[in-house]
């Protein structure tokens, strides 16, 4: 447990004046509100850090405490008694109402010191009911696993959540369950669980939106005479005609073959196909003179 | 109309300590949207979120509506920019690979 310089974290001076206090804290509040900065982990540990620093430095009594002690934080057992009849004379009980950025999860330093939350904004009443604290989660998939609607159990926080991952869902995209999230407070309903999907695509697809593309090599006999080719698409084999004289990176589409649309069902993109010619290679003395003969009739 | 999925605003004050006005400045920017049923006032349920988060940033940061009203605008083009970015990352892919 190491020593922690508030009026370091406050950029502030130790003769500081209350105002000054309020005034730095605000300022860094407002640069590091969780609220403000959704998803930024470093801007909450630092909201965190902010938030204590101003509850030990603006309440006058905590900062005596702290600026005759602080550094010689072994001996803060000494200020548990005094720390105890001020909370009960504080009526005891505070916590956060709006989640733990606001208050809770305090320094190791700070509880030995203040012995916990030692709120001097009075904000919270006893008794009163607070929905939990939002819980995010990343879940890593591969593009496969998204083709179809698919029944998954995750353990979070100890907990099985049985969870349906809709078919076409995206790479970055963001599910909300309601109820999944931090108990509440005083019995109030929990918070959700946000589950942020990371797909890796792994197959020989590229996707765009709800479109797969892919390209297939295409025999150059076939591409100048025409003929039947099969295919993988995303659910299996198809076979496809192909046109005479088909020329090398021809796009062919193949309507509804493409990706699940996100929450539509039985609805899909479409399957692009560009076609690769491969050109004979090795040509035997007959091919070369049979090719000599077909260039004769097509003088440039 | 019913009140399943709503909330009395008079309660909503006294949990989180707030005045009537507060809400109804609320109404007026439209950060929220107050239902009169049966001469009470209520907001839905789906709204709570954004009122502890407008109440969160009117205590912690000083704020007042007007400035709030802002911040939420600005968070909700970060919200749509944010989408818009995984959308055009996804589309990089498509190229790069």
């Amino acid at each position: 447990m190491a020593f922690i310089d508030y009026y370091k974290i406050l950029g502030i001076a130790k003769s500081a004046s209350a105002a000054d206090i309020k005034k730095a804290y605000r300022k860094l509040a407002r640069k590091y509100h969780p609220d403000l900065n959704p998803s930024d982990k470093e801007a909450e540990r630092k909201f965190k850090e902010i938030n204590e620093a101003n509850e030990v430095l603006s309440n006058p009594e905590n900062r005596k405490k702290y600026d005759a002690h602080g550094k010689d934080w072994q001996h803060a057992a000494e200020f548990q008694k005094a720390n105890q009849q001020q909370r009960q004379y504080q009526g005891g009980g505070q916590q956060s109402p709006f989640g733990d950025f606001g208050g809770g999860d305090y320094s190791d330093f700070f509880e030995s010191m203040f012995g916990g939350r030692a709120s001097s904004r009075g904000r919270t009443g006893g008794g009163v009911k607070f929905r939990g604290q939002d819980l995010n989660a990343e879940l890593h998939l591969n593009l496969r696993d998204v083709y179809k609607t698919d029944k998954r159990t995750l353990t979070i926080n100890g907990k099985n959540i049985r969870l349906t991952i809709p078919a076409g869902v995206k790479n970055g995209q963001v599910i909300k369950i309601k109820g999944h999230g931090g108990e509440g407070v005083n019995g109030g309903p929990k918070g959700d669980l946000n589950i942020t999907f990371s797909i890796e695509n792994n197959t020989k697809f590229k996707l765009d939106g709800d479109n797969l593309h892919t390209t297939v090599d295409l025999d150059f006999y076939k591409a100048i005479l025409g003929g039947e080719i099969t295919i993988d698409t995303f659910d299996g084999k198809v076979k496809l005609k192909i046109a005479p004289e088909t020329q090398n990176g021809t796009k062919v589409k193949l309507k509804g073959k493409g990706f699940p649309v996100y929450k539509k069902e039985g609805s899909y993109g479409d399957l692009y196909i560009t076609y690769q010619i491969k050109m004979p290679k090795n040509l035997t003395e007959k091919e070369k003179q049979l090719f000599t003969e077909l260039a004769k009739l097509r003088p440039s | 109309m019913s009140k399943e999925n709503f909330i009395p605003i008079h309660k909503l004050c006294k949990l989180y300590q707030v005045e009537m006005s507060f809400f109804s400045n609320l109404n007026e920017i439209g950060l929220i949207q107050i239902t009169t049923i049966e001469q009470s006032h209520y907001v839905h349920q789906d709204k709570i979120n954004d009122i502890e988060k407008i109440i969160r940033i009117h205590r912690d940061l000083d704020l007042n509506i007007e400035g709030i009203d802002i911040v939420f605008n600005l968070l909700q083009k970060i919200d749509d920019l944010e989408n818009e970015m995984i959308t055009m990352k996804n589309r990089l892919r498509f190229y790069e690979n």
